[in-house]
This record gives C-alpha cells, structure tokens and sequence, in this order.
C-alpha cells in the first residue's frame, strides 16, 4: 500500500474514532457513577443532531447559536431523562434500571419518528467546513481536522474538571461509594445530574459533527453509532474517560483498516473489529484502562 | 360480569361488521410508510390512491384500499401481510417496494394462497418458483444487463468497480447481475467493495476503489445512502462517475447529495413526467396526477398506479373477488397497456419492460432514454 493511501486511511480512521470516542465517554460516564447502561444515550446524541438541524437549516439560525441551542436541549433532554426515568429507580436493583433506559430509549426514537417524520432530512454543510485541499496526494477536509481536534479538547477539559474540581471529586466519590459520599454533605443527586448533563451535551457535540460529517439527520441515526460507542467504552475500559476515547479510536482504527488491508473482505468489516474485541476482552477482561470491579451486569 | 357481556357485545358487533361486507372487495397495500424507504413506499400508495380515486369500484361492487406501513422492516413486512389476509380479509395485496421486503412478505401471501402484485420489487427471487406472487415491474437481471450495455456501449467505460450493500437482497442482485453483464461484453471489474445498511463512513471503501482508478462505479444502493456516499467520494477527490438502479430514484437524493450528485446516471422505470413519446395512459396519468397532487410523480408512482389497474384488469376478467380466481386471471395478463409500458406476464410472472436512464443534471433529474440490454 503506498504511503499516501495509508495516511489517506489513517485520517479517516481518526475522523470516525474520535466521534465514537466522544460518544462513549457519556456511556462510560454514567456508568462510572451509577453501574448504569444508558442506552438512552444514543438517542440524546440523534436528539442533539437535530435540534442543530431546525436551528440552523430549518431556521436560518447561525450555526454559533444553533450549537449552543442544541447543547442545551441535549443536556435537558438528558436531564430529564434521568429525572423521570432513572432517578425513582436509584435504589431499585440495577437490572430495573437498565429495562427502564431500553424503554426510554425507544420512547425517544418512537417519538422522534412521529415528530420529526422517519424521513432522513438533509443537512447542508456550511462551505468552508468541506471544502476539501490536498497535502502530498492526501485529501483533507477541514471537517476531518476539526472533529478530533474538538473531540480532544473536550476530553481534554472533561479530565481536568475530574481530577481538578470539586464537583469531580464528588463524582469520582460516587462512583466509589454512594452512601458515604452522602454521609461526607455531598448533594449525590445534583452531581449525578451533572454527570447526566455533561454526558448529554458531549453527545450533543458528537451528534452535531456526525451530522456535519454525513450530512443528514434521521430518528434511528442514533442507534449504531450508540451502540458502537458502548462497545468501545466497555472496549476501552467502561468508567475511565481517557479509556473511551482510546476505545472509539480504536474501533474507528480497526474498522477502516480491515477494509484498507483487505478490501475483498470489506463485507466482513465489522464482523472483524467485533472478533478482535472478543479477544482483547478475553486477555483483558477489564479492557484497555478499565479498573477491577466486582460487580458487572 | 355486566362489563364482561358488555365486552362480548361489542366484539360482537365488530366483528358482525367485518363479515358482513360482502359488497366490498378488499385490496390489501402494504409499502413501506415509514422508514428508510419511506418516500417511495408513499409515492406508490399515492398513485395507488390516485388510480382508486378514479376507478372506486369493480363488477358493481366497491373497492376498498386496506393500508399498512412495513416500516421498511423484513418482520414488519410478513406481520403486515398476515394482518391484512387474517383481520382484513383482503381478497388480493398490492406491494411493496424493497425486494427483500416483499420477498418477507410474499413467503405469508404465497401459504395463504392470496394473490400479491409488487410494485417495485426487483429482484427475482420475489417471484420465482411462487404461485401467487407477481409484480408491476421489470427484474434485475434485465436492469443490471442495462446499466452494464449502457456504461459499456453508449459510455464507452471499460473499469468498472462496484460498491454493494451486503445486507440487502437488492443491491447483492444487481451488483451481481451488473457485473456479469458488464465482463460479458469485455469490460474489467477492477475492485469490488462492500458496506453494510446503517454504515455512515464508506471513507475506507472509497479511498480504496479510487487506488484502482475505475472509469464508473456502480452503486446499487437506496437513495439515502447512496447520496451520502456519493458526497464522501466528492469530498476524498474522486473524479469516476457514479451508475446505480431503481432505487436512486427520489427527489431528496439530490437535497442529500447537493453537488456531488451531479452527472449520476441511474436505471429506472421507463417513466418520467418529462418523458418523451409518452403513451395515453401515461399521459392521462401525469396530467391527473399534477391535478391531485402538487410535486412531481416519478417510477414509483407509476408502478403504484399501474399495480391497481393491473389488479383491476385481473378482477373484471375473473369476474370475481376470490382470491384464487384473480391469481388465475393475473397469470393471464396479455397486452394492458400501463404506464410503464405495456404489461404481460412471462412464465414466472414477470413483465418484460424497457429500462428507463435517467440523469442528473442542473440538479434535476433528466430522462436520457431507454436502453435495451
């Protein structure tokens, strides 16, 4: 294969990882604190896709404000997912939960197809994001640049507010232990909430630039990258943030690099990465970064 | 146990209703409303609509049109078709768009022994080796061997590469037959790429086929899609033209696709609304249809209406609603004059029709011509 091939590969890989990176941090977030599978979660991402969509095309918002309106009805959404859904449920035994969120998430993927019509609705790319210039017979468009440059800022700053904030010592608290962190005057549920809250506008983010990146929006648009990005979160290691984003890039990695090393076994792209993924767990049942846990659902 | 009687009573009542419409013949439509075929399922129960407005009843007796959303779903397509043979009581099903759907839903028609008419269904599989099973439109093989002779002979493109969906039965039947036909007639297929429905990236597939410098792609796949493909091999640099079948044919693909679009060649049914040497009925059709509806009709459309009058032909010559003499008078079908051409079934219950190429140009799709594998 020659260089510029690989290297034309190797951006696209990163552009698709990055996205599922992102996505799965949420996944890994509420799980992290609550032991919780939120399956909702793909559909807050499809919900954060659209919303972007009738601000800017449907009306004519700028996309500044567009971005900002969708991630605040990301994380409202989220929000009151877990408020109605998730919350009444917090010391129910977990499985409860977890047929809880399966029922949310088809809720909103029902609700959306009745809303906003099943009908996939084209986005329109504002100029400058796609216009495509080449580096050494390497095709780049700004889009692909800017998706993981964004999706590593993010981590970037969601890392430090972890490690270097109240809030996350609380969160990282939680996830240790529910009870004495209450006992410590920590107000759980608000920071829970936040967990939702960040984890919904990070998809938010991820579904605007999937958006951007496969210009069209859809009710059920939510669904494989969802689910793809929870298997690289549990690929990663599901509860560590940095092991998400390693699992989506890898994912991402695997995916397009089965198709560029064996093009006449393209069919079987997925079928290879999910193969890999059952040995890495099996060496590695914790994945990439994950931590020893004893209970697991 | 008052409540309980009350219940019986208005079971009773219902379904004192649905016996007692013996002045009715029931059409069963089943298409996809929703989903991600949704826009050409609903092009065809509007011409199907369209054809019932004008033609509401048969041997004296009304029609009624049953309708039920697949989903664009392979279950939701055999459930539909046992709601409406088993509630419904349909004595004939017109639909659906999607091969493999109406392969799904034929499996339910053909035990039940109910006649089924598809509309845009393509691949032979759909009617091959049934009994019961027809359709309005031409095959694959006879569309892949088109879209073959049209790149080869009229195009002069001598690679080709190929881009399919392994999850649908379309697409793997086309590509097939395109392929075939194309190595017939001299050409060289110099990579051949798969992609599974619900893929958003084809990045990989795509920087791929371009290594091997193909003068065509053939893309058999459904508009939305294959507008996004088209867009991404745009956005990589790729300079080969995009071919692809039927199943192109919608308006938003080029909403979707915007520029990237432009100059794709698609097979399709040999109807346009700008078509030239139109024949009466196609006339008729496209003129009743800017009345009723105010956008443009297209292939679906057509065949949808064509399915109904098909139906009705098959009912008048039977002169009767059972279902196994409709099958009977369909299997005779000779010489009715469709919008898509003229319709007579062969052996295996398929019309023999010209294919239809159809270009986008200007951001608007231009019927080139028909073609004759």
């Amino acid at each position: 294969m020659a260089l510029n091939m690989f290297l034309q590969h190797l951006i696209n890989a990163v552009g698709l990882g990055s996205l599922y990176g992102l996505i799965a941090i949420g996944y890994t977030m509420v799980y992290g604190i609550l032991r919780l599978i939120n399956f909702a979660h793909g559909d807050i991402f499809m919900l954060g896709a659209y919303f972007v969509f009738f601000a800017t095309i449907r009306y004519k918002l700028p996309w500044a404000l567009g971005v900002i309106i969708a991630v605040a009805g990301a994380i409202l959404s989220g929000l009151l997912v877990d408020l109605i859904a998730y919350k009444p449920l917090r010391n129910a035994p977990r499985i409860s939960a977890l047929i809880s969120a399966i029922g949310v998430s088809f809720f909103i993927e029902n609700a959306s197809m009745v809303a906003f019509t099943a009908k996939p609705q084209a986005v329109i790319q504002p100029k400058q994001l796609v216009e495509a210039f080449s580096v050494g017979g390497v095709r780049f468009v700004p889009l692909n640049i800017i998706v993981p440059v964004i999706s590593f800022i993010l981590v970037g700053m969601l890392l430090w507010m972890i490690y270097r904030t109240k809030q996350g010592l609380a969160m990282r608290s939680i996830s240790h232990d529910i009870e004495t962190t209450r006992l410590m005057g920590v107000s759980v549920n608000r920071i829970i909430a936040l967990t939702f809250a960040i984890g919904s506008g990070l998809a938010a983010v991820a579904g605007i630039m999937w958006a951007l990146r496969y210009p069209k929006v859809e009710p059920l648009m939510g669904f494989t990258p969802g689910f793809k990005a929870f298997i690289a979160a549990v690929f990663g290691g599901i509860g560590s943030i940095p092991g998400a984003m390693l699992g989506g890039l890898a994912l991402g990695f695997i995916e397009i690099m089965s198709v560029a090393f064996f093009p006449t076994l393209s069919g079987y792209k997925d079928a290879f990465a999910f193969v890999l993924l059952v040995i890495i767990l099996l060496v590695k049942p914790t994945g990439l970064m994950g931590e020893k846990l004893e209970d697991k659902i | 146990m008052r409540k309980l009687a009350l219940a019986f009573l208005v079971c009773f009542l219902f379904a004192g209703g649905a016996f007692s419409a013996d002045d009715v013949i029931k059409i069963g439509f089943y298409n996809c409303l929703t989903g991600q075929n949704a826009f050409g399922g609903q092009l065809e129960l509007e011409g199907v609509q369209l054809a019932h407005k004008q033609f509401p009843e048969i041997l004296g007796k009304k029609i009624e049109v049953v309708v039920i959303d697949n989903k664009s779903d392979k279950v939701e397509a055999a459930n539909a078709v046992t709601r409406l043979i088993e509630s419904d009581k349909v004595n004939v099903i017109i639909g659906t768009y999607a091969s493999g759907l109406a392969i799904a839903g034929g499996e339910v028609a053909e035990v039940a022994r109910v006649p089924m008419l598809g509309t845009s269904c393509t691949n032979p599989l759909v009617t091959q080796g049934k009994k019961y099973i027809f359709r309005t439109c031409f095959i694959d093989p006879l569309q892949g061997a088109g879209a073959a002779a049209y790149a080869y002979r009229d195009l002069g493109y001598k690679k080709a590469a190929i881009l399919t969906d392994v999850v649908s039965d379309y697409a793997v039947g086309l590509a097939k037959f395109f392929k075939d036909n194309f190595a017939k007639l001299g050409g060289e297929i110099v990579s051949e790429m798969r992609y599974q429905s619900g893929d958003t990236d084809f990045t990989a597939q795509l920087t791929e086929i371009m290594s091997k410098k193909p003068d065509v792609v053939f893309l058999p796949a459904y508009f939305a899609e294959g507008a996004i493909i088209l867009k991404q091999a745009r956005e990589l640099g790729a300079e080969f033209r995009f071919m692809g079948g039927d199943a192109m044919d919608n308006p938003e693909m080029v909403t979707l696709g915007g520029d990237a679009i432009e100059g794709f060649i698609y097979t399709g049914f040999a109807y346009a609304p700008d078509m030239p040497n139109m024949n009466d009925v196609a006339k008729k059709f496209t003129e009743d249809w800017y009345k009723e509806y105010k956008k443009d009709p297209n292939g679906n459309a057509a065949l949808g209406y064509d399915s109904y009058i098909l139906v009705l032909d098959a009912i008048r010559r039977a002169g009767s609603a059972e279902p196994e003499k409709i099958r009977d008078a369909l299997e005779a079908t000779k010489d009715v004059l469709t919008v898509t051409g003229t319709t007579t079934f062969d052996a295996d219950h398929n019309p023999q029709k010209d294919i239809g190429i159809l270009e986008i140009k200007g951001g608007k799709k231009v019927f080139v011509g028909t073609v004759v594998p």
